[in-house]
């Protein structure tokens, strides 16, 4: 039961990124992509989460708290870069 | 039974993370793809990352430093971005024109800018539209 239930909702958060990506491809401007980014990122942060549980292994924990250290980081400095130059 | 309740979170979750990917893809322009990409996202991954804690009660104290931080980094970062893409609107509006019926931001920088004082500590308007 609870392991069929939770399938399902990874499947439509993998669902999520499937229609992120999408936007991030079609983005008319550089801010639309920068956003579906940030967005794919939480999201995947999230299906991280949920591998973790799948395989039953806690380690994917810290692979997904490193991850959203990482694109964090990157959202930033790409807003700083679409600002006007890393200053 | 625990595991049921955390899926079922967890399955809310994910319905909060769909609905934001939605509304990236229908919202008009980049400022309400902004507000919707952020928040449901932020509220999605929070209800998620708790589904699996309560699923897995060991794992709980890592899982909740993961929705601290996507608490504190994701509005930080979307605060970010729309500064940004306030600032460079003139470059952006040639190809997709986002109109805002209420420009705080733009007025605030404006008086600002007018009043030439070097005491400008106060009203620093952060407004972001939606």
């Amino acid at each position: 039961m609870a392991e069929t239930v939770f399938l399902v909702a990874s499947g439509i958060a993998l669902l999520a990124l499937v229609l992120a990506g999408l936007r991030m491809a079609l983005g008319p401007t550089a801010v639309d992509r920068t956003v579906a980014l940030d967005g794919m990122t939480i999201i995947a942060l999230s299906l991280i989460a949920a591998w973790a549980w799948f395989s039953g292994r806690g380690i994917y924990l810290d692979v997904a708290l490193v991850y959203g250290l990482a694109s964090f980081a990157g959202v930033v400095a790409i807003a700083r870069y679409l600002e006007g130059g890393l200053k | 039974m625990n595991g049921t309740i955390g899926a079922f979170l967890a399955l809310g979750g994910s319905v909060f993370l769909l609905l934001a990917s939605i509304g990236l893809i229908r919202m008009p322009d980049y400022y309400n793809r902004m507000q919707t990409g952020t928040k449901a996202t932020t509220l999605g991954s929070i209800l998620f990352l708790l589904g699996v804690g309560v699923m897995r009660p060991e794992w709980l104290g890592k899982l909740l430093l993961l929705v601290g931080f996507v608490v504190l980094t994701n509005p930080v970062s979307s605060h970010a971005l729309a500064r940004a893409a306030h600032r460079i609107r003139d470059r952006l509006g040639k190809l997709e024109k986002a109109v805002l019926a209420v420009d705080a931001l733009a007025d605030d920088e404006a008086a600002e800018t007018a009043a030439d004082r070097s005491d400008t500590d106060a009203g620093n308007g952060e407004a972001k539209h939606a």
